[in-house]
């Protein structure tokens, strides 16, 4: 762009503060003699070895997995003390992962019986995406994969939303534009899921600039992240790497979260890659990284609240991001549109569900502090299920959006051309009446 | 973007916008209710196959024939494909011939190149040509060039295949058609199968070429069964790409059309006839690229009147390019505008009925036909 476009009218930023990494030009490069270490541009505190050796990753140990808690619900490290969340914060957690987990088995169900076309649920990873949601703030950003109904639950996505936009009613956020769980948010802003795997991820670190640029410009702007959940199978995909690279050289507040699962549909982990995950690449691209136990909400939560602390470091301009392998167990088949007994044993998942999932894990817990009870469980789980109950079949009744959601918000704007398509739809539905059924589209042909 | 003439087409596209609203879940009839009569039925050892079992068929004859093939993608070996067309093939031709593929596109799909580069012949499957985007460089810039740019010393014999086009219930980012896309580049040949054997004798048509083929498949087909002659049936079938087939001959209307839209032309052809007595004649097009230009006029020639359906978006789609090639070459003979009945120019919602209305429906290209017939 010619430089005479940007103005004076264009937003000053004074782009010497966000450079925190060193001057291009001030960190010339040369050997020194007699050093014991290379001073290659490309490399610079690489030691020097007579020895012809080539790393083995075979040698290096597994990245180990943070947990705070294990199976039984039991604290591991008595030394530490318990966690620093407050009683009621931990049964609102645990109720957003029931909620999550009893409208997946409704839902499941409902596709079944043909009442929606698709549906995917995410046992088994209500503990990753209720516990890493529970660190964020409202005004962090997310950008979801799929599979995260926990993140969304736990940021205040009402059962209305969540069942409106699963029947695409008039009130679903997407205007009926969207396959089923596809969701999305303004505020606490959650952006609307994209089908195609990975995008999400260079956009997550550029949204994440973005925020960094936000707070550069304007001091009073809350201090915010991005929170950018993918799978194991997304982080093939070149975006990811892309991502990670980008997000790293351009020093850019984003914390990805990779729900490492086991599976990608039918492809198991060992199909998928064959380094020590996806957190080893992390490390690679100069990231920070840590490897938790996804099972074990506490690990998740006291993890990604850290890494929000160190992906905010440095204050205005400053930043960085930041790498979470949370690992889980996807105990469900991968959509709807799956079967999974296909590709994996029958006893392998029935074992993962009954013998460690996150949301037995935190019950336990609570029962060994006393704050909950089979009463309690029962009796929150009736009352759950019979308020999603109620929300699903107001949402199947509702009307559908309005014909006219159809024309509009391809463009900002409606062009001349839609408009006029718009009106011509109009005119058929109206010079014909009895052909048309409109009585279940918000509005009927008048919405045009 | 007001141009007066853009308001008369624009005003042409829409109506294919009035679709009487569907009940839920409704299977659309895209098998045309005259297949029953066709001359299949009398043949001996006709049988009926869906065209995934012809695709399926087609890739087990080519890879036993071929050494030099192999399929490779996303759920391929293990899954049998994400839409079983791969099925058993797996446990026919092992795992160095069927290859599952980590979640990487551009990674397999530039492998794939890089091994018919090297003069092997990949079968690249996509899980939908959605997904193809991730990877269109490895398909435009190198498969599709590099013959031509090596000066003729590197080959490039691949298959790209996958479904493409309208599906049920997945909105915009799995439903495109990519026909135009594909359609528009020099080196690629395209095909789109309608029927069980378009299916079988175009894919392995593409394998056998030694030229870079994008096989455009479409899902909802796959389960639809169709008469497959007993010459079909044998494995040296193949059909010859860049021949179109005259579906249903008829001398009021040509309807140029591919892919599932065939099947819904065929129907409003019977509906044409049983309603106003007039002949349509549909020509399946088999081949997007190259493009049988010499049916679609010599049949123009006849009927006088020409109508392009497809599932695309309407601008700077295979209707548009047939439409202009109708100016070219037979503007003398047509007696009435050429029409084209195409998707709607929104990205393609997923709420039922708003789906419904974005692609052409059988009474849309019923109405069409009957207002450009002046009937
Ligand atoms: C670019 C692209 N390729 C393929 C697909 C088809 N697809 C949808 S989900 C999926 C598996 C993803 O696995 P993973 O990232 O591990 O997430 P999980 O389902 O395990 O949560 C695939 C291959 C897609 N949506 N987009
Ligand atoms: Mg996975």
């Amino acid at each position: 762009m010619p430089p005479k476009l940007l103005g004076r009218g264009a937003v000053q930023i004074r782009w010497r503060k966000v450079a925190t990494s060193p001057r291009r030009w001030g960190s010339s490069i040369s050997q020194r003699p007699g050093s014991d270490s290379v001073r290659f541009p490309g490399a610079v505190n690489s030691k020097f070895t007579t020895q012809m050796s080539f790393v083995k990753p075979a040698d290096i140990p597994a990245i180990p997995t943070y947990r705070v808690m294990d199976s039984d619900g039991v604290l591991v490290d008595t030394d530490r003390g318990p966690p620093d969340v407050t009683d009621a914060e931990v049964l609102t957690w645990y109720k957003n992962m029931l909620t999550v987990s009893i409208m997946d088995v409704i839902m499941f169900e409902a596709q079944r019986q043909g009442r929606l076309s698709f549906y995917m649920v995410s046992a088994g990873e209500e503990g990753v995406t209720v516990g890493s949601a529970a660190a964020l703030s409202p005004d962090d950003v997310v950008f979801a994969q799929y599979r995260e109904a926990g993140v969304f639950q736990q940021r205040g996505f009402t059962l209305q939303e969540f069942m409106s936009q699963l029947f695409s009613n008039k009130n679903d956020n997407g205007r009926g534009r969207n396959m089923p769980v596809h969701y999305g948010r303004k505020y606490p802003k959650m952006h609307t899921i994209s089908s195609t795997l990975a995008t999400q991820i260079p956009q997550a670190a550029g949204a994440a600039y973005a925020l960094k640029l936000k707070a550069l410009q304007n001091p009073n702007h809350p201090a915010s992240v991005v929170a950018c959940y993918f799978g194991e199978g997304a982080a093939s995909e070149g975006d990811f790497h892309a991502a990670l690279n980008m997000a790293a050289t351009r020093s850019c507040p984003v914390i990805f979260v990779c729900r490492n699962n086991g599976y990608a549909i039918s492809t198991p982990t060992l199909e998928q890659y064959r380094g020590d995950g996806i957190a080893s690449r992390g490390i690679g691209y100069g990231i920070d990284t840590i490897r938790v136990d996804g099972n074990d909400i506490f690990a998740v939560y006291e993890a990604m609240q850290a890494a929000r602390k160190l992906a905010l470091e440095g204050g205005p301009g400053g930043g960085r991001p930041i790498l979470i392998e949370a690992m889980s167990y996807r105990v469900s088949h991968h959509s709807t549109s799956d079967d999974s007994f296909a590709y994996r044993a029958r006893v392998e998942v029935e074992d993962w569900k009954r013998r460690d999932n996150p949301i037995i894990r935190l019950r336990k817990w609570l029962e060994r502090q006393g704050i909950w009870d089979e009463d309690r469980e029962r009796e929150t789980r009736e009352d759950l299920r019979r308020t999603i109950l109620k929300e699903f079949g107001a949402a199947e009744r509702e009307k559908k959006p309005a014909l006219r959601e159809a024309f509009t918000d391809v463009y900002e704007e409606m062009t001349d051309e839609t408009r006029e398509q718009m009106q011509e739809l109009k005119r058929i539905l109206q010079t014909y009446p009895e052909e048309y059924d409109l009585r279940q589209y918000e509005g009927g042909a008048d919405s045009l | 973007m007001v141009a007066p003439q853009l308001f008369r087409s624009a005003r042409l596209l829409s109506s294919r916008l009035s679709t009487p609203i569907r009940p839920s879940f409704q299977q659309s009839a895209c098998v045309p209710s005259v297949l029953s009569s066709r001359k299949y039925a009398t043949e001996s050892g006709v049988k009926e196959v869906t065209v995934r079992d012809a695709l399926n068929q087609a890739l087990a004859e080519e890879l036993e024939a071929n050494q030099k093939t192999f399929i490779l993608g996303e759920e391929v070996a293990q899954y049998n494909g994400a839409y079983k067309v791969t099925k058993g093939l797996l446990d026919r031709f092992g795992p160095k011939r069927v290859i599952d593929t980590p979640i990487t596109e551009a990674g397999f799909c530039g492998i794939a190149v890089g091994a018919a580069l090297a003069g092997l012949h990949p079968i690249c499957e996509f899980m939908t040509f959605n997904f193809a985007m991730q990877a269109i460089d490895h398909i435009i810039n190198s498969a599709a060039k590099t013959h031509y740019m090596s000066g003729g010393i590197q080959p490039c014999n691949i298959t790209f295949r996958g479904p493409n086009g309208f599906a049920a219930g997945v909105a915009a980012q799995h439903s495109q058609d990519y026909s135009a896309w594909y359609g528009s580049i020099p080196g690629l040949k395209v095909v789109a199968p309608w029927s069980a054997e378009d299916a079988k004798g175009l894919l392995k048509a593409a394998i056998r070429d030694p030229n870079p083929v994008v096989v455009l498949e479409n899902e909802l087909l796959y389960g639809q069964a169709f008469p497959m002659s007993e010459a079909a049936q044998k494995d040296d079938f193949v059909l010859p790409i860049g021949k179109a087939k005259i579906e249903r001959a008829g001398k009021d209307l040509t309807i140029v059309t591919l892919s599932r839209c065939v099947g819904q032309s065929l129907n409003a052809a019977a509906e044409l006839k049983q309603k106003y007595g007039v002949d349509a004649e549909v020509i399946n097009l088999r081949s997007v690229k190259p493009l049988d230009v010499e049916t679609i006029i010599k049949s123009l020639k006849k009927t006088g009147r020409i109508m392009c359906v497809e599932s695309g978006f309407p601008m700077f789609g295979v209707s548009s390019e047939i439409l202009a090639l109708s100016m070219e070459y037979g503007f003398d003979y047509l007696t009435a505008p050429a029409v084209r009945v195409t998707g709607a120019e929104v990205p393609t919602p997923y709420a039922l009925g708003l789906e419904q209305m974005s692609f052409p429906q059988e009474d849309t290209i019923v109405k069409q036909a009957a207002k450009l017939l002046r009937l």
